[in-house]
């Protein structure tokens, strides 16, 4: 798309001019921070990224800017309107789009524009030529007549982002335009987020994927409301430059290997990477013991790209170690059979429609295996049949040998379920939490005591006890979740979009139990849309439109999307080009 | 591994209903629908909601000049429920009274009214009452109709005296006490909301929640969700159920003539019914918000047709029978008997079966419910 196709921003007051300035701003909800003493700049034409973990302040700045809410200390002001003394201009001058945008469902595209052309005042009659206009730009021309409650989530989007545009902003704000949008999609909004800048447009695009950051032309990488870096993502990542390292060719060694760098004192950071793992050195340390270790292995150390994701955990001190206390006090899994969970033929269908279409895998004993795909491609519904949350139409499921259908309480026993969000008690203290846990899985007396002892003991929650799960850091909120599904030791664990939305140290540190509860033999079934994370699985099965469409280990799916164009593709290349065969294959 | 994949298991169920006790007594939301305003709203109900007229007022247009007329006119404002009694002019300046609303009900008396009573053929007096108010105007068309028999039966009495007026006495409650009436059946009322709305929360809440996955993943089975959900609303809806009618004998003064222990345990049924009726809401409702819409629109008509301000006998066939499957129908029949009829045991089974039938069923949809959404 030439630049001259997106429509036009109504022109900048001045070039040299600050779209938005952030001066001191403070924000405190009770206790908490929400953002503490926020100074920067964002400037026209340049794509900033607004970066950080859940929590980190990113919307309540989003809805400062907008003059939703006033902040406690400081000002804002966007193209040269203060967000408080001039609210009034904020909407004329700029473009929202929330997290959720406001789409009316039950009227079709068209009748939406319609309406948000009105409600700006313009009159929808005369405005053909921007509705048209908007709707190439958005590649939404052929679906005028359908309803936005139909649209998939990518579509509406980018229906949100044409009516954001409306009035022709100079400052567009995206409050995490990326959730719930496949990767197909994504590539398309940052296409015409780009195509926008170089209009001279100041976009702001606020998100929780780190990966995300190096697209952008700057970024405010925000970590518990205070600013933890300001500038073009290079110059954080540079600062990696020669501390990178992969070590490469590990297969099945990789996770003691991983666990083992990490306890070195020289390494800050590490993660799995397809059959090798990646590792970030301190600043200043040695690389003579991480060489030692790749010589000692047998495996090639090739230095490697800095990511963003290691440089916020760099600047933020360095990961976790690489040993589980958890795993380290479990004892090894003892099964009659290598297949640990297995599916035939698995369809379930609601009505007409069917959201999982004969789906079928074998997980051996101690594998990590991933379930990805976009929203709505079945990956939940498939997920929730294998851990009998969700009986299926046709076909079955085996946990532990067992089948669902019919052992359920047996099977049940068996597995241990960690869903997105932790779903604990808010009710109960932490104490209860724990209790509630080992008795619903049936411990009793002294080994209830012991088991709960134990899991206080390894996860550090001794000092939250009598709290409730709600007011524990985040980190500590994951570890009581762990321990809550893991007090039953299954040899079987579910994990439901584990690690969504929490911040880079506290995934880390989830990952290292995983990895330590993994070289145990407990076998990890894991959903998750984070691509990179797709990497820490040992095979990984990619569902799209209620089908399976790959299974195999990450590096052998990577390898299938190399181009000469793209030698080292990511996960979410080879996604990419999967789904897009899939669908040239359809039509 | 200590686990037993029975069933029922004590430790399951134990470490269930411990949970379901803090989260109802902590959930502001339960705590809320818990305690206070059931005792609160026992108080207001009992002097609002009366069906009582008082402090009407009547217009009269008496075109009679004779000895009856006066003397009816004597005998209305004289009465207990007649605030004033507006004497008018014309029979327009009547109905203009009658449509401003200044008066419930309007008398014209014509002119041969005393001389038709005299002559012993009888008086006649035409009443307009107002419809709009169709309740109190048939109360009060009903007391006009009885003064005016009494100012006829006078009149008949002089012309042939040996004519005996009847003698009314109100049998269980002497004098018409109307609180003797409503409260024993408010504290059903009162008593049915409160199990409804805690159980009907109580699923729905987990699922908001996502704990309630939680609950269906690990080895605990259906029956033991809805046992352990079941006991901590019964226990508290019917130590509610004692206490308002602890109230309603001890603050209200109310005759408990029956027997207490079979009272007790018919509240107990009851409120066991009304937990099942709960959990099925429960189990269908997506959100707490949608538990609370169905819990009412299971609970207004459930009173409105239980036969508290209207009898059950009224209503058309059909609904009589679905009345037959409202616990509070049968509970009302009970609480009523014994506060002030000393109902025999006899009678009390005899609507004590249907609470247990009700509640077997209840409670097994809500099973079954609970386990379709599984599907």
């Amino acid at each position: 798309m030439r630049p001259s196709d997106a429509p036009a921003a109504a022109a900048p007051r001045a070039g040299t001019e600050d779209a938005v300035v952030i001066d001191g701003v403070s924000k405190r909800f009770g206790a908490v921070w929400a953002l503490r003493d926020l100074r920067a700049r964002i400037r026209y034409g340049r794509l900033t990224g607004l970066v950080g973990p859940d929590g980190a302040g990113k919307t309540t700045l989003m809805r400062i800017l907008t003059g939703l809410l006033a902040p406690d200390a400081g000002r804002a002001a966007v193209a040269g309107f203060d967000t408080v003394a001039d609210k009034e201009a904020i909407p004329v001058a700029t473009g929202y789009m929330p997290q959720r945008f406001g789409l009316y469902e039950d009227l079709s595209v068209m009748e939406n524009l319609r309406l948000y052309a009105r409600l700006r005042g313009m009159d929808a009659e005369r405005n053909a030529d921007l509705f048209a206009e908007l709707l190439a730009f958005t590649r939404l021309a052929p679906f005028t007549q359908r309803l936005a409650g139909k649209l998939s989530g990518g579509m509406k989007q980018k229906l949100g982002l044409a009516c954001a545009l409306m009035a022709r902003p100079k400052v567009l704000l995206l409050d995490e335009p990326g959730v719930g949008v496949d990767p197909v999609s994504r590539q398309d909004l940052w296409r015409m987020v780009q195509a926008l800048t170089d209009d001279g447009m100041a976009v702001v695009w606020s998100t929780a994927y780190l990966d995300e950051a190096e697209r952008c032309g700057s970024v405010l990488l925000l970590n518990r409301g205070e600013l933890a870096f300001d500038g073009p993502p290079a110059d954080l990542t540079g600062r990696l430059r020669e501390r990178s390292f992969r070590l490469e060719g590990l297969g099945a060694r990789r996770r003691a290997v991983l666990a083992e760098a990490l306890d070195l004192a020289g390494v800050g950071d590490g993660v799995i990477q397809g059959a090798g793992v990646r590792v970030v050195l301190r600043a200043g340390a040695e690389a003579a013991p991480i060489r030692a270790l790749a010589a000692r292995e047998g495996a090639r150390l090739a230095p490697a790209p800095a990511r963003f994701e290691d440089a916020f955990i760099d600047l933020l001190g360095g990961g976790p170690g690489g040993t589980s206390a958890l795993a380290e006090g479990m004892p090894p899994v003892d099964l009659a059979s290598d297949v640990a969970v297995s599916c035939r033929n698995l369809t379930k269908r609601f009505g007409d429609f069917i959201a999982a279409d004969n789906v079928s895998f074998e997980v051996r004993k101690g594998e990590i295996f991933g379930l990805l795909g976009p929203n709505g491609a079945g990956k939940s519904t498939t997920f929730k049949m294998l851990c009998g949350l969700l009986k299926p139409t046709r076909g079955e499921a085996h946990v532990v040998g067992l089948d669902l259908r019919r052992a359920t309480g047996a099977a049940k026993s068996r597995l241990g379920y960690m869903a997105q969000k932790f779903s604990l008690y808010g009710l109960l203290s932490v104490r209860q939490n724990l209790e509630f846990a080992a008795g619903v899985y049936g411990l009793e007396g002294a080994a209830r005591r012991e088991r709960i002892g134990e899991m206080i003991a390894i996860f550090d929650l001794g000092a939250w006890l009598e709290a409730p799960p709600q007011t524990l850091p985040l980190g500590h909120k994951q570890r009581l979740a762990l321990a809550c599904a893991l007090m039953h030791r299954p040899p079987v664990l579910f994990l439901d979009e584990p690690t969504s939305g929490v911040d880079p140290i506290t995934r880390r540190e989830f990952w290292t139990h995983i990895n330590g509860l993994a070289r145990k033999g407990v076998t990890v079934m894991v959903t998750t849309h984070f691509m990179d994370e797709a990497e820490y699985c040992d095979r990984v099965a990619m569902l799209y439109r209620a089908r399976l469409i790959a299974l195999d280990t990450p590096d052998a799916l990577k390898r299938g999307a190399a181009s000469a164009a793209r030698p080292d593709p990511t996960m979410e290349d080879a996604f990419i080009r999967l789904v897009e065969a899939e669908d040239e294959a359809a039509a | 591994m200590a686990q037993r994949a029975g069933r029922l298991s004590f430790a399951r169920l134990r470490a269930q209903f411990t949970k379901e006790v803090l989260c109802t007594l902590r959930d502001p939301r339960s705590r809320m629908v818990v305690f206070m305003p059931p005792l609160l709203q026992l108080l207001v109900f009992a002097f609002a909601a009366t069906l009582e007229v008082r402090n009407v007022d009547v217009a009269v247009h008496n075109q009679d000049a004779g000895r009856w007329s006066h003397e009816l006119i004597r005998r209305l404002e004289g009465a207990g429920f007649i605030a004033q009694v507006r004497s008018v002019g014309s029979a327009g300046a009547l109905r203009d009274l009658l449509d401003r609303g200044k008066a419930i009900a309007a008398l014209e008396i014509p002119a041969d009214f005393s001389r038709g009573l005299a002559a012993g053929d009888g008086g006649r007096v035409l009443a307009l009452i107002d419809g709009r108010r169709s309740n109190s105007g048939q109360i009060v068309a009903g007391y006009l109709s009885a003064i005016a028999a009494e100012v006829g039966a006078e009149a008949g009495a002089e012309a042939a005296p040996e004519t005996a007026p009847a003698a009314v006495r109100h049998w269980f409650n002497p004098n018409l006490v109307y609180r003797w009436f409503t409260v024993p059946g408010l504290t059903g009322i009162l008593a049915l909301f409160s199990a409804l709305l805690i159980t009907a929360l109580s699923i729905a809440r987990e699922r908001e929640l996502g704990t309630f996955d939680q609950l269906l993943v690990s080895p605990t089975s259906t029956p033991e969700i809805i046992i352990s959900k079941s006991l901590p609303a019964l226990a508290i809806g019917s130590l509610l159920g004692l206490l308002m009618i602890a109230a309603a004998a001890g603050l209200f003064g109310i005759p408990l003539t029956g027997s207490f222990g079979l009272l007790a345990a018919s509240l107990v049924l009851f409120i066991l019914s009304v937990v099942g009726i709960g959990l099925m809401i429960s189990a269908v409702s997506a959100t707490q918000q949608q538990a609370i819409l169905g819990a009412f629109a299971v609970g207004v008509p459930s009173v409105l047709m239980s036969g508290f301000a209207t009898p059950v006998e009224n209503m058309p066939v059909l609904l009589q029978w679905l009345a037959q499957g409202i616990p509070l129908t049968h509970f009302l029949v009970i609480v009523e008997g014994s506060f002030l009829k000393a109902m025999p045991p006899g009678d009390i089974f005899m609507n004590l079966w249907p609470l247990a039938v009700i509640a077997a069923v209840t409670l097994t949809l809500a099973t079954m419910f609970v386990r379709g959404r599984l599907q």
